[in-house]
């Protein structure tokens, strides 16, 4: 047995707007085969689940991960006055702020909490191109990664010799100066961040070693990289990547099964390789999506709506169903749209209070109703 | 910041104009573009079409990497070369400009003609009447596609078009209500692609995605547009899309608008796009002389930007080094200091990933959104992947930049021997009058002093001064235009 480290959070954000009613399909429903004249899961594709409900075809790896209990479905997750704009919803996600503007991430601020002085710069590591607002928190250090084989500054110096002397010229032109301004001072403290996190991450993909093969597709490669910087041990706490293309207007059905496939082998891939390395009981996935789609389908796809879903999967996760299905009866949509019944930032407050022992309240700006999807108390 | 450069005035500013409206300049360049005095260089500037650009079908000859025209470093690398190489970069930023408001993918489309075709309109509609470039946009089939219109029909619509035009495109939230948007999806029913069902199935067989490679058309189908009648931001009639263009272009909530967005991506960072609604511009003078410019001048956005770079706003001190670099902006003024692309070469495509994992995949952005800019685009990995993609390139002393500029500071130290000081300022100068701080500047001296003895008629004075100028392209001020 490992010995028992800290706990830790992997966010993958499907951007775009995952279809609930295609994702975990009330297939049985005749309001649910009326609304989906054109753009349905049929009795022959859909994967039974329980309950009446079953999940879209591209999810038989994400079955193998709930037929272990670790995955909790939680559904109906929303907000109040849900926008219907891509970037004012993920924006309100990752901000937890659905009433104004909010400022700073929902995950910059945890990381705040973990780490006030910033004294480890990988506490988050973000596998992507740009950084997502939530892990965004002024003077919070996180490390942006691309590729992690290729991670390093200066990498195109000449000689071995000339690119320390280099790197050392580099840290004292970066040290943020008197006076300078708010944007030289960003630019420095984060070119100071950026060297100290590429001398720390290089390390791990050479420590790694697993018999695991991930499937070749971009959201099992940046998994893959999650389980190598944990499995180096190197104190990061929170982890978080990107699925893109679920704006699902057009050819929904074929897309979204394509999308669920290549998300649901890779975290299988990903929790088989936990397993192998007795790393499982630290690691707590969130799956998350900025919003539903509309109830009744336009033809070929489905336009923007509200209430969603969302998962946590996990070792130590309580696997099944929570909170309710919204009702699909046509008088108790709002404006053609699922009614949320969960607010999502209760399921922060889980995530943050029981999983990552933070004080929520401050983050998620109140107290929510939780749902607690983790079996007692975490081990 | 400080001047450290002993360059005049004049050419300071010039060198200024020409990040701003172009990718930067080399010594060469900015001298040419300052003979012709500030004016003459932005009447320069204006002249569009680069009557040396390599044709599309060339550059898919030359390499096969981006010959693949169904993904997005493909043609991105297209694009990427004509930008690295142009002789009219104000054409090249401007549709940089508006492949940012208008973004459109090509990781749903999986067709890089029709992108590349979209780019091609910006080039040549980007600084006309914005009525003309909404039409325009209106019927480019990479946007239709992107969004869905051809699925927008008059029994059903699909508002995705409608929503963004008002929302992203034209006006910003709080200028219109829900009704509007459905009225006005209503008027864009029937611009569609021709032969939309054989489009369908023959491209559901090239790919798993709807569309495929296979270029579309625009076409008008009057039997599928709704010509009932609509109330649009309170005017009532059987509106068309046009109609539709006409009373957006017309409200002061686009002229505002589109001045911000300018401002944003000519002038200063300004706050992030969805924030605008909450946040007085930062500027409102500089706004109202771009708002004025556009409703004295048919809605033309060339006026617009001719205002704002005539006006002392723009000429200031305060103004220079304000913006932080898009990836793109880093990328191809680097590779155009660097020089040598005769050919695309698989730099290019390679330069085009690049961007990629800096976080502006050309030709794909994320989401319809685009990208915010300003603080967004530094985080500790892109800040990783902007030094060393600078520094690499300009690391290479076999580049026909790099050697002019080795060459040009070895003649100017016909004896041989250059100090710390005088390689500092001389590797500045020629990286296009290139202005750090103080500190900076002391940084760059102490890092030449400990490079001992410089004698840039030698292989080892050569390969000092370029790791001077990779130095350089590292420092905090290469990352501000």
């Amino acid at each position: 047995m490992a010995e028992q480290r800290e706990k830790v959070l992997v966010v993958v954000q499907l951007s775009g707007g995952n279809d609930y009613l295609n994702c975990i399909v009330p297939w049985e429903d005749p309001r649910y085969q009326d609304s989906r004249a054109a753009v349905r899961i049929t009795e022959e594709e859909v994967i039974p689940l329980d309950n009446g409900l079953g999940l879209n075809p591209g999810m038989a790896a994400f079955k193998d991960l709930y037929d272990e209990g670790k995955v909790a479905i939680i559904h109906g997750i929303g907000y109040p006055t849900p926008s219907r704009s891509h970037f004012r919803s993920m924006d309100i996600w990752h901000t937890a702020t659905p009433d104004r503007v909010g400022e700073q991430g929902w995950l910059g601020q945890a990381i705040r909490q973990m780490d006030p002085n910033g004294s480890n710069v990988v506490t988050a590591v973000n596998f992507g191109n740009a950084l997502p607002r939530a892990l965004a928190a002024p003077g919070v250090p996180v490390a942006s990664v691309g590729d992690l084989d290729d991670y390093g500054l200066l990498t195109g110096m000449a000689g071995a010799a000339q690119r320390e002397q280099a790197l050392s010229a580099f840290s004292r032109i970066y040290t943020p100066g008197v006076g300078s301004g708010m944007v030289m001072d960003y630019l420095g403290q984060t070119g100071l961040d950026a060297l100290k996190g590429a001398d720390i991450l290089k390390q791990a993909p050479a420590m790694y070693e697993s018999t695991v093969e991930y499937p070749d597709t971009p959201i099992a490669k940046s998994l893959k990289g999650v389980a190598q910087v944990h499995m180096a041990d190197l104190g990061t706490r929170v982890f978080y990547t990107v699925s893109g293309g679920w704006d699902t207007h057009t050819n929904e059905v074929a897309l979204q099964r394509h999308l669920w496939e290549e998300v649901s082998t890779g975290l299988r891939a990903f929790f088989q390789d936990l397993e192998e390395h007795d790393l499982g009981p630290e690691v707590t996935v969130l799956v998350f999506s900025e919003f539903g789609r509309r109830v009744k389908d336009n033809g070929n796809g489905t336009d923007h709506g509200s209430g969603g879903v969302s998962f946590v999967i996990g070792d130590q996760v309580k696997g099944g169903h929570y909170s309710e299905y919204p009702s699909l009866d046509v008088g108790r949509l709002i404006e053609g749209d699922l009614a949320y019944n969960f607010d999502f930032r209760g399921l922060y407050t889980d995530l943050l209070e029981d999983w990552l022992n933070l004080d929520a309240q401050e983050i998620v700006g109140g107290n929510f109703e939780k749902i607690s999807p983790f079996a007692g108390a975490v081990a | 910041m400080a001047t450290t450069t002993k360059s005049g005035t004049d050419l300071d500013l010039i060198a200024h104009l020409l990040r701003r409206a172009g990718f930067g300049a080399t010594r060469d360049e900015l001298e040419e573009y300052a003979s012709l005095g500030y004016d003459g260089a932005l009447d320069r500037l204006f002249n569009m079409g680069d009557p040396e650009a390599l044709p599309v079908d060339l550059i898919r000859r030359h390499q096969a990497e981006q010959s693949d025209n169904r993904i997005a470093p493909a043609s991105g690398s297209h694009w990427m070369y004509r930008m690295a190489t142009t002789k009219t970069p104000f054409e090249e930023k401007i549709a940089l400009f508006w492949h940012r408001v208008f973004a459109t993918g090509q990781t749903k489309l999986i067709q890089g003609k029709v992108m590349l075709s979209q780019i091609e309109m910006f080039r040549k509609y980007g600084l006309g009447s914005f009525r003309d470039l909404l039409i325009q946009l209106s019927r480019d089939p990479a946007m239709i596609v992107w969004l869905d219109n051809q699925d927008n029909h008059k029994d059903n619509i699909n508002e995705n078009y409608g929503r963004e035009i008002l929302e992203l495109f034209a006006m910003g939230v709080g200028n219109y209500s829900e009704q509007d948007i459905k009225e006005c999806s209503r008027a864009f029913t029937g611009w569609t692609i021709a032969n939309m069902p054989y489009m369908s199935i023959r491209m559901r067989n090239n790919t798993l995605r709807p569309y495929g490679y296979v270029a579309w058309q625009y076409q008008y189908d009057p039997d599928d547009h709704d010509d009932g009648e609509k109330t649009f931001l309170g005017e009532t009639g059987n509106f068309n899309g046009e109609d539709v263009i006409e009373i957006i272009c017309k409200n002061p909530a686009t002229a505002n608008f589109v001045a911000r967005h300018l401002y944003h991506y000519f002038q200063a960072d300004e706050f992030p796009v969805p924030q605008w609604p909450f946040e007085e511009p930062k500027d409102p003078a500089a706004i109202q002389l771009m708002v004025d410019a556009y409703f004295a001048n048919d809605y033309s956005i060339g006026a617009m930007l001719r205002a704002l770079f005539e006006s002392d706003i723009f000429k200031s001190e305060e103004t220079r080094y304000a913006r932080i670099k898009s990836p793109v902006e880093l990328v191809v003024g680097t590779l155009r200091l660097a020089g040598g692309f005769d050919w695309p070469t698989q730099e290019i495509y390679k330069a085009t990933a690049a961007c990629n994992y800096m976080g502006q995949a050309l030709l794909a952005p994320v989401s319809v959104e685009g990208w915010m800019g300003g603080g967004d685009w530094i985080s500790t990995g892109s800040m990783v992947q902007r030094i060393n993609f600078a520094s690499g390139t300009v690391g290479d002393k076999n580049k026909k930049g790099i050697k002019a500029i080795v060459d040009g500071i070895s003649e100017r130290h016909p004896t041989g021997d250059v100090n710390a000081e005088d390689l500092v300022d001389d590797c500045l100068e020629f990286l296009g009058a290139l202005q750090v701080g103080d500190d900076t500047r002391e940084g760059l001296v102490v890092y030449a002093r400990e490079q001992g003895e410089i004698d840039p008629r030698t292989d080892d004075g050569a390969n000092k001064i370029v790791s001077m100028l990779q130095l350089i392209v590292s420092a905090r001020e290469y990352q501000l235009v």
